[in-house]
């Protein structure tokens, strides 16, 4: 199957307008694991024919890293900038697979004047699902397997979204299988709150490495993440543990074009 | 006789009374030196909030031990002081259980349901007792635990087992004395739980047992005032009455939605030559972000005082759980006692006294604050609603944009930001370029 990634520019060059953006977030642009959830979901958005677009080349950081560091100034100025763009095209609605981008377009624009209905893929793929465009996988690659997920704090204290992730992985017909600390008292991936972008303090252990040991001790051979940080983090802890050829850490859109054969 | 003790109660109470008075201005005055903040808005989510977390005490139940022996507390105190209506009016115009005549026979059930909350206000306490310095629970631990915070919550459960004994040993000693028909100490019916003292008590003369009743009577009253002047005037427990308060004002929107700096949406605007509204405060800021405790805003100093101190929030915070330096509880600890010595100063030196100190710096560091991953566990933690990640966030924005101060790769990570529009060193013109074999 071809796959098409519009731009907003192509579209708007030809009259046409997409009924929702794709936010790749710069992570998803740039990582080399991240970019193939990116092509996961992309995939899904082709193969679903929902029409989307992209801004290509025209997207720019959020601005969350410099917000959450303490640098308000650079925030504004890459919202701002970001606002002009998407207010120019009069976007509407976007989607996004970072939790941080979400957050961010959703709770912090508003207020610098960008109004958009702001959803995370999986609450997308869940509407997919609740609409029946995306069915139960029965006795497929993932059927009776342990999955365990692992909570993004942006995606799940931040906005109170538990349910969807957890959704889309019950398509899966495997064994959803819960970590100690879950949902609201999830445990962070040491990634938020800017720590992506530089070591951490002194302690007695990484985070990535707590959070880790807790998903394998669920016996799960998949850690389902719904974030490219915690991506990131959990990937490095499975390498740390020497686990990496058994247990393997998939976005939630990665799993689901998996199973659809996509 | 009578007439003397009348007026010696009189005097405690207005001076109790009068002390409480001057405690609540004082923590008033404290928390309006704060930067101003609107949350005057949605009142019906406020009352539901307060209804749900500090009548309902929704959060404590997330630990359910806890949470049952804390209600007993909370309600055992809150009801058995309704006892104390009586007391005062009995202190005031020298009667004998005032309501007893006109109660009846709901008088007794009225006594036993209190002294039922009255034991289990016993009992639990002597737990916390134990969970604290006998099964020594971790979250009761840590750097900013003191001998001053741990002494404190042993004093707190001490007097309120003392104050509960006094009122059960009281109505023992009534009964003993009702049976003897002593004069004043007319038939009440029987109070089960205290009855169970009578025994101890049958023995004695009349003339001790008037005594000790009433010693134990004044014990109760003085108790019970101290006990309050104690938590107002300088104690964690001030959250019996805080938590109403506070998460009344708790935060409304998303834990992710993080404050936008009024003062630099205007900069910035000016910077890209966007349309300025007029209507924006021209004022130009003190200082971007905060440094002390006034650069706060008065609901971070209304969280300060409403921390009781349980560690909920440091026990889940993933930087303490690895052992960085940050503990959501001490900086909430350190807002308070720095905001009461800024208070002190200015009572004593005038309001721009500089005693050279500062939030950040003297109490927090800069190693504490950047361990925070803005995770949101300790808010969600927080059994009354309190944010340590807000004033994380504004005293971050101190050390940043005041005085350029972050790590090394934050510096490359803004950088990258500013000059690639991405984190990391990439240039914009690739950004689409994940796209090339799709397309293909």
């Amino acid at each position: 199957m071809e796959y098409k990634v519009p731009t907003v520019a192509e579209l708007k060059a030809q009259g046409k307008d997409p009924e929702i953006i794709f936010w790749v977030g710069c992570a998803g642009s740039f990582d080399d694991r991240v970019k193939a959830v990116t092509v996961a979901f992309v995939k899904i958005l082709n193969h679903l024919q929902v029409n989307f677009a992209v801004l290509g080349t025209e997207e720019a950081c959020t601005g969350d890293p410099a917000k959450r560091a303490g640098n308000e100034f650079l925030f504004q100025m890459q919202a701002m900038a970001n606002i002009e763009v998407l207010n120019g095209y009069g976007i509407k609605k976007i989607v996004t697979a970072c939790p941080h981008c979400f957050n961010t377009l959703k709770n912090e624009y508003p207020e610098l004047g960008g109004n958009y209905e702001v959803i995370h893929h999986s609450q997308l793929l869940q509407q997919f699902i609740n609409e029946g465009k995306i069915k139960m996988t029965e006795g497929g690659e993932f059927k009776g397997k342990k999955i365990t997920y692992h909570d993004s704090c942006y995606l799940g204290r931040a906005n109170n979204v538990y349910e969807a992730p957890r959704k889309v992985l019950e398509t899966l017909d495997a064994d959803l299988v819960e970590m100690k600390r879950c949902k609201t008292t999830g445990l962070c991936c040491g990634a938020g709150g800017a720590q992506m972008f530089k070591e951490p303090e002194k302690g007695n252990k990484d985070i990535n490495i707590e959070r880790t040991e807790e998903a394998l001790a669920t016996g799960a051979k998949i850690i389902a993440a719904a974030c490219p940080f915690c991506m990131t983090m959990l990937s490095d802890a499975v390498k740390n543990k020497e686990q990496e050829h058994e247990v393997k850490v998939y976005d939630l859109a990665e799993l689901i074009a998996q199973s659809k054969g996509l | 006789m009578h007439v003397v003790a009348q007026i010696i109660f009189i005097v405690l109470l207005s001076a109790a009374g009068a002390g409480i008075y001057l405690s609540i201005s004082r923590i008033r005055k404290n928390i309006l030196l704060g930067r101003d903040e609107d949350r005057s808005d949605n009142k019906m989510a406020r009352i539901k909030n307060m209804l749900l977390m500090a009548l309902g005490q929704k959060k404590m139940f997330k630990k359910p031990l806890p949470a049952i022996l804390h209600f007993f507390v909370y309600a055992g105190f809150l009801i058995v002081n309704i006892e104390m209506l009586e007391i005062v009016i009995d202190g005031i115009f020298g009667t004998h259980r005032i309501f007893a005549p006109y109660l009846g026979s709901f008088y007794p059930v009225v006594i036993n349901i209190f002294e039922f909350l009255a034991l289990t206000v016993i009992i639990a306490c002597v737990v916390f007792l134990i969970r604290r310095n006998i099964a020594h629970v971790k979250r009761f631990s840590g750097t900013e635990m003191t001998k001053w915070p741990l002494l404190d919550a042993n004093l707190i459960l001490g007097m309120e087992i003392l104050l509960m004994i006094a009122f059960l040993k009281m109505n023992a000693m009534d009964q003993v004395l009702q049976a003897m028909g002593s004069e004043h100490y007319l038939p009440t019916g029987t109070f089960y739980i205290s009855s169970m003292l009578t025994g101890f008590y049958a023995s004695f003369y009349e003339e001790f047992l008037v005594f000790a009743e009433r010693a134990c009577w004044w014990f109760h009253i003085i108790g019970v005032m101290f006990f309050a002047n104690y938590v107002f005037f300088n104690s964690k427990h001030l959250h019996i009455f805080m938590a109403f308060i506070n998460t009344y004002y708790a935060k409304l929107t998303p834990a992710g939605k993080f404050t936008n700096m009024p003062e630099v949406t205007k900069e910035v605007k000016l910077m890209l030559n966007l349309p300025v509204e007029e209507t924006a405060t021209d004022a130009a800021p003190g200082r971007f972000g905060a440094k002390d405790v006034k650069d706060l805003t008065w609901k971070n100093l209304l969280d300060a005082y409403s921390c009781t101190e349980c560690g909920r929030c440091t026990q889940q915070c993933p930087a303490n759980i690895t052992g960085k330096k940050l503990s959501p509880r001490k900086i909430m600890m350190d807002t308070r006692d720095r905001l009461e010595e800024v208070g002190k100063n200015i009572k004593q030196h005038g309001a721009d006294y500089d005693d050279g100190k500062s939030l950040l710096g003297t109490y927090i560091s800069e190693e504490e604050l950047l361990a925070c991953t803005t995770c949101n566990a300790c808010v969600e933690a927080c059994p009354v609603t309190i944010d340590p990640v807000s004033i994380i966030m504004q005293l971050r924005r101190f050390k940043l944009m005041e005085e350029s101060q972050a790590p090394a790769s934050w510096n490359s990570m803004l950088s990258n930001i500013e000059n690639n529009m991405a984190p990391w060193k990439f240039s914009p013109a690739d950004r689409f370029n994940w796209a090339d074999k799709l397309k293909g």
